[in-house]
């Protein structure tokens, strides 16, 4: 090991770095479907990485690389050890070191994309991580998921109800999603998406775009 | 025993360790773990092994943040953190399990400076920014006001505590015979834990204990195809 090198643990105020978008939700929801969509709508305006928490294998990040949205290098697999849910919020201490190790190899960057392995309605980002967090739900859970609530469902930044193509197969009535989600989630935006159907994502990604421009306008000393 | 050990021991600790098993996700997967008597023979032999490697390395080190050796280059009282790191490095003969242990030990190191801020932490993440995770123990129970004798068990600690919760995990064990497994390790622990010698000892006496299998085990998991744990 040589000596001296730079010291590159970040100072926790999060000035003059990239805005950590986390994305969350139960299991094959389509978070790693909204992540390529953001990365092919997003990453010719925005310098970009992404971090994946895969429960098993490197499959998301794999997928990411392949899909060829963004270059491979600034995606990063974090291993979680059983507990998703624990990599995104009680220890958060992996995630935090590759999205620094991404910020520190490729930086300055805008964003950077943190995805959950798929998990429980309780799985949220803390916010020692993740700045502004997606939550994505998908329509064929049944129409009943956002009356149950949880955290994810209503704290959560954004809450994306994905695969509405399915509604009509598996009898989910969007409808009763969009009232009981408002229920929960009072001013909290809801977003309905067909990735498979739209692959821009025009809304979510916008909904991003905003949040980027707050991001990099916020007064020096906000955290 | 100074309190602070508590948190630096506590498995809610924010500093990755849930995401390692030690050896024990590919020992559960090869067969040779498979129920609580192999389990405990698993934890005595890593105990006894590279934890016995640990619990001297996080003693020297924390005894060296108190000592005034210093290193030859640096400013007066700045342990010999190069030295230390690559007689710790020295000791690990497996590539997966030194790149286990400085991410576990990088990651400590970067709880540790938030938690309790110190010198002794700044100089070492400007030397070894990825300290062995025996080392970052070591330090950090300085930084906390702990003595490297407390250092010792929370390494000796550490060293079962993972692979046990993982292979309760893994194996859908009895969670409350896993922690009475744990319990029969106590006087173990105290032993290794009084083992460590004072900041006078030579660098090349420091134990180097060995444990071929975990080796070959850290080796093969750095391999496989489908893995849940880091290491
Ligand atoms: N019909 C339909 N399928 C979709 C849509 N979005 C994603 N999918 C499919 O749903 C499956 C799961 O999508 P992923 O993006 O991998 O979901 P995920 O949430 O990342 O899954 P995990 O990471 O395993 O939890 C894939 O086969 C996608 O092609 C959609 O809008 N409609
Ligand atoms: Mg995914």
């Amino acid at each position: 090991m040589s000596a001296h090198h730079d010291d590159h643990h970040h100072a926790p105020d999060g000035h003059g770095r990239a805005l950590r978008l986390g994305v969350g939700g139960p299991v094959g929801s389509g978070k790693t479907a909204l992540v390529a969509a953001l990365c092919r709508v997003l990453g010719p305006s925005t310098r970009l990485g992404v971090v994946t928490n895969d429960i098993y294998t490197t499959e998301d990040a794999d997928f990411l690389r392949a899909a060829g949205v963004l270059d491979g290098e600034r995606i990063l697999a974090v291993e979680t050890g059983c507990c998703p849910h624990t990599a995104i919020r009680d220890d958060i201490a992996a995630n935090l070191d590759a999205v620094e190790t991404l910020e520190h190899r490729f930086g300055p960057l805008d964003l950077v994309i943190v995805e959950s392995g798929g998990d429980n309605l309780t799985a949220t980002f803390s916010r020692g991580l993740a700045d502004r967090q997606i939550f994505v739900l998908d329509v064929s859970g049944g129409d009943k998921v956002p009356r149950k609530g949880g955290p994810g469902v209503t704290t959560a930044d954004l809450l994306v109800v994905n695969k509405t193509d399915l509604a009509p197969m598996v009898g989910a009535d969007l409808g009763v999603m969009a009232r009981d989600a408002a229920a929960v989630r009072g001013d909290r935006p809801v977003l309905f998406t067909s990735i498979r159907r739209e692959p821009e994502v025009a809304k979510v990604a916008a909904w991003v775009s905003v949040q980027l421009r707050a991001w990099s306008e916020r007064p020096v000393s906000a955290g | 025993m100074h309190p602070a050990l508590l948190l630096l021991t506590d498995s809610r600790l924010p500093a990755g360790g849930h995401a390692h098993s030690g050896g024990a996700e590919q020992a559960v997967a090869s067969g040779a773990v498979h129920d609580l008597p192999s389990l405990s023979a698993f934890l005595r032999g890593r105990l006894h092994t590279s934890g016995r490697v640990a619990t001297a390395f996080a003693a020297a080190c924390c005894a060296a943040c108190g000592a005034a050796r210093a290193a030859p280059d640096a400013p007066p009282g700045t342990p010999p953190w190069t030295g230390l790191d690559a007689e710790a490095d020295a000791r690990t003969a497996s590539p997966a399990q030194r790149a286990a242990s400085r991410i576990q030990g990088r990651l400590l190191l970067r709880v540790a400076r938030r938690v309790w801020p110190a010198p002794a932490l700044d100089s070492l993440a400007l030397a070894v920014p990825d300290p062995h995770h025996p080392v970052a123990l070591g330090a950090a129970a300085h930084a906390a006001g702990a003595s490297p004798g407390d250092a010792a068990l929370a390494a000796a600690y550490h060293a079962v505590t993972g692979p046990a919760t993982a292979a309760a995990r893994l194996l859908g064990l009895d969670p409350v015979e896993v922690h009475r497994l744990l319990a029969d390790l106590a006087p173990d622990l105290k032993e290794l834990a009084s083992l460590v010698s004072g900041p006078e000892t030579a660098w090349a006496e420091l134990s180097a204990h060995s444990a071929p299998a975990l080796d070959l085990l850290a080796e093969r998991h750095a391999r496989a195809a489908v893995r849940l744990f880091v290491s």
